[in-house]
């Protein structure tokens, strides 16, 4: 599966190609030797390296004080990074799968997210934290999930979800830049099936701002994650048959880059919005509300989700979690009826 | 409870000055004036809210004066009132945020009790019981890992927190990483209106200690010398690389839990009276006078001049504007983030 190379949004023509797993780790590297306050806590990433593999070596190279093995205990792997965090600090904490992330749920949404809102500015909480997110790797119901519209409620909390080694790099770089707590989500799918070009030395990416990653007239996708290179895949296949996809990968969920969503359906006056994550309440949904509120006049068609189905979670079973993955049959299918519209 | 004076009338007095014996005691005299300031600003229909620490003023008074200020830090509970002035915040403070003024801390954001003090290290907490715990042991490690010794986090909280998941992973975390913290239990007994024996199987919060591998003291909490002994040894031990201590201090909440709470549905008259007999702030004013470290017309001025500073903190806070609706927006984020991004 190809990803957009990083070129045009980089001055440096210095590359390398990498995964995304050796994205986060690479950069997550940099950052702990670039920045004494940076430091790394979570279940198994310091003896171990991170189930991932993703902190191998770290330990040795920083010691325990920097890449710390806590207790299994999800919501003190949270809280202490808050408290850090507010001794100024710039914590990262991981969750090692996001489906253990609700015992945090307390330290995230009730204390992170309004530490700076309720100390009006006293106290901040620039923090991250990582974790691993999405199906489609037999992870069954609790190595599985998708976490994001459980939290992007949440003012106070930023929430990215890159699919690219570029654009994670980037992101990254940005989250723990970034004086307030970010959420990062990596979709585990993604760690080694996704390749590309990252340009070398440091930069950041804004967060808020989406990427179109394949530019077309006759329908706008709008998805992220594990089915933003599905969609590209589909878009591809399309080509042949005369359909132009606008793929527009969403990169940030919490700000959400209203001006590039517009601009691009504006354009093709057709919306497809493509996750994994539950249908009912979930991005899609706030995305068609604004689109429908800013755009409705300008669409030839209604919008369409095509989404995860609203069960508790993926089955162990390979079919069921083929069922409940969506296949890039069914987003050839649905662009292409779109675009009949 | 333990005795603060000999049979010959001499004070044991932990090494404390005359001065600084002074200081606890009007400390004492301000939470009590202060404490009582909420409740009649709420029955005159001034305040919405409020929440008493009546019965908390010695152990608070102990703990404060074993807190160094400036390098210590502060992750108090809501029932902290004494221990917040001890350690520098003002009835002023106090009083903006009863009457949610924009000169409060959080410009009017906060519930009451609910401080932030960034210059004295005092930390923003919710009202989420345990919440802040973990938070402390953030701030302990922070210590540790950048090598500041001779720095200590002072994290406090009633009995009833210690039944929290949350609090057992913030004690777990600091033993095993041996950090600079002590938790503080203020053991009143009650949880709103849930007995201790609803809350644990164990006589003492103390006994819980042993589960993590750490020190505990337990200390008369109605006695604010041995109270400052306690915390004082405790937070020495953090201070040099001891590690975690659990102190419990044994006191009880003569009040209700706030304005809104009726403690006549769940304990009887009977026995806060019994605990009324036992009320800190005359004992240890007797314990001064005792051995001469106060005298009664000195008492008596200190008296008044506690009641002016919270009559003038009062009218002072009062003719202070409300927060600017237009602030609703403001700190969020840093910076301009909404949940929409537009650009150019």
């Amino acid at each position: 599966m190809a990803t957009s190379a990083a070129a045009g949004r980089q001055t440096a023509t210095d590359t390398s190609v990498m995964t995304n797993v050796e994205a986060v780790r690479s950069t997550l590297h940099a950052a702990l030797v670039r920045d004494d306050r940076v430091l790394i806590l979570g279940e198994d990433v310091g003896a171990r390296g991170n189930v991932f593999l993703i902190t191998k070596g770290f330990l040795e190279e920083f010691g325990p004080r920097r890449i710390i093995d806590t207790p299994l205990a999800e919501a003190s792997i949270v809280g202490v990074a808050i408290g850090m965090a507010m001794e100024g600090l710039r914590p990262i904490a991981e969750i090692q799968f996001a489906d253990f992330i609700y015992p945090a749920f307390n330290q995230i949404v009730g204390e992170a997210a309004k530490t700076r809102y309720r100390s009006n500015g006293d106290y901040t909480c620039p923090m991250v934290i990582r974790t691993p997110y999405g199906g489609g790797v037999r992870g069954a119901l609790s190595h599985s999930v998708s976490i994001e519209a459980l939290f992007y409620h949440v003012p106070g909390l930023t929430i990215l979800a890159p699919s690219t080694p570029a654009d994670i790099k980037g992101l990254l770089n940005a989250a723990i830049e970034s004086p307030d707590p970010v959420l990062f989500l990596e979709h585990k799918k993604t760690y080694r099936s996704i390749k590309g070009e990252v340009p070398d030395g440091y930069y950041t990416i804004p967060i808020g701002r989406a990427d179109v990653k394949h530019v077309g007239t006759d329908v706008s996708v709008v998805s992220y994650g594990y089915n933003l290179h599905q969609a590209l895949d589909a878009a591809g296949r399309l080509e042949g048959e005369g359909i132009s996809v606008e793929v527009i990968d969403l990169r940030s969920i919490r700000p959400m880059d209203k001006t590039t969503i517009l601009e691009s359906v504006r354009k093709t006056r057709k919306l497809l919005i493509i996750h994994e994550d539950n249908k009912f309440g979930g991005i899609g949904a706030e995305i068609a509300a604004m689109v429908a509120e800013e755009a409705f006049f300008e669409l030839d068609a209604p919008i369409r989700r095509l989404c995860g189905p609203d069960v508790p979670a993926m089955g162990y079973a390979l079919p069921l979690e083929e069922a409940f993955m969506i296949s890039t049959d069914a987003m050839v299918d649905a662009m292409r009826s779109l675009a009949a519209f | 409870m333990a005795k603060t004076t000999t049979a010959h009338g001499r004070l044991e007095r932990a090494g404390l000055s005359d001065e600084q014996l002074v200081a606890m005691f009007r400390n004492m005299l301000l939470q009590r004036q202060l404490d009582n300031r909420g409740f009649q600003l709420n029955r005159q229909g001034k305040i919405p809210f409020a929440l008493g620490s009546e019965g908390h003023e010695a152990i608070q008074a102990g703990a404060a004066a074993a807190f160094a200020r400036g390098r210590d830090v502060l992750v108090p509970y809501y029932r902290d009132l004494g221990l917040a002035l001890g350690v520098g915040m003002t009835p002023f403070e106090i009083l903006s945020s009863l009457f949610a003024r924009r000169t409060d801390r959080s410009a009017g954001r906060q519930f009451p009790n609910h401080y932030t003090n960034h210059d004295l290290g005092v930390i923003s907490i919710s009202s989420i019981i345990a919440g802040h715990c973990t938070h402390a042991v953030g701030v302990a490690a922070a210590f540790a890992y950048r090598g500041e010794s001779g720095r200590a986090v002072l994290c406090t909280s009633g009995e009833g927190t210690t039944s929290e998941g949350e609090w057992h992973e913030a004690v777990n975390y600091a033993a095993v990483q041996q950090l600079p913290i002590v938790f503080l239990i203020e053991n009143n007994e009650w949880a709103i209106s849930t007995h201790q024996s609803m809350q644990m199987h164990v006589a003492n919060v103390a006994d819980k200690a042993a589960g993590y591998g750490i020190p505990s003291a337990i200390c008369d909490g109605f006695d604010p010398i041995e109270s400052y002994r306690a915390m004082h040894a405790a937070l020495d031990r953090a201070r040099t690389g001891g590690g975690p201590t659990l102190v419990e201090a044994k006191c009880y909440r003569y009040l209700s839990h706030s304005t809104d709470d009726d403690d006549r549905t769940y304990r009887t008259r009977e026995e806060i009276e019994e605990q009324r007999k036992l009320d800190p702030v005359p004992r240890f004013e007797a314990v001064l006078l005792d051995a001469g470290v106060l005298d009664a017309e000195h008492a008596k001025a200190m008296r008044q001049d506690v009641l002016r500073e919270t009559n003038e903190a009062t009218d002072a806070a009062e003719a202070q504007p409300y927060p600017d609706p237009a602030s609703l927006y403001s700190n969020v984020v840093a910076g301009d983030h909404h949940p929409w991004q537009e650009h150019t």
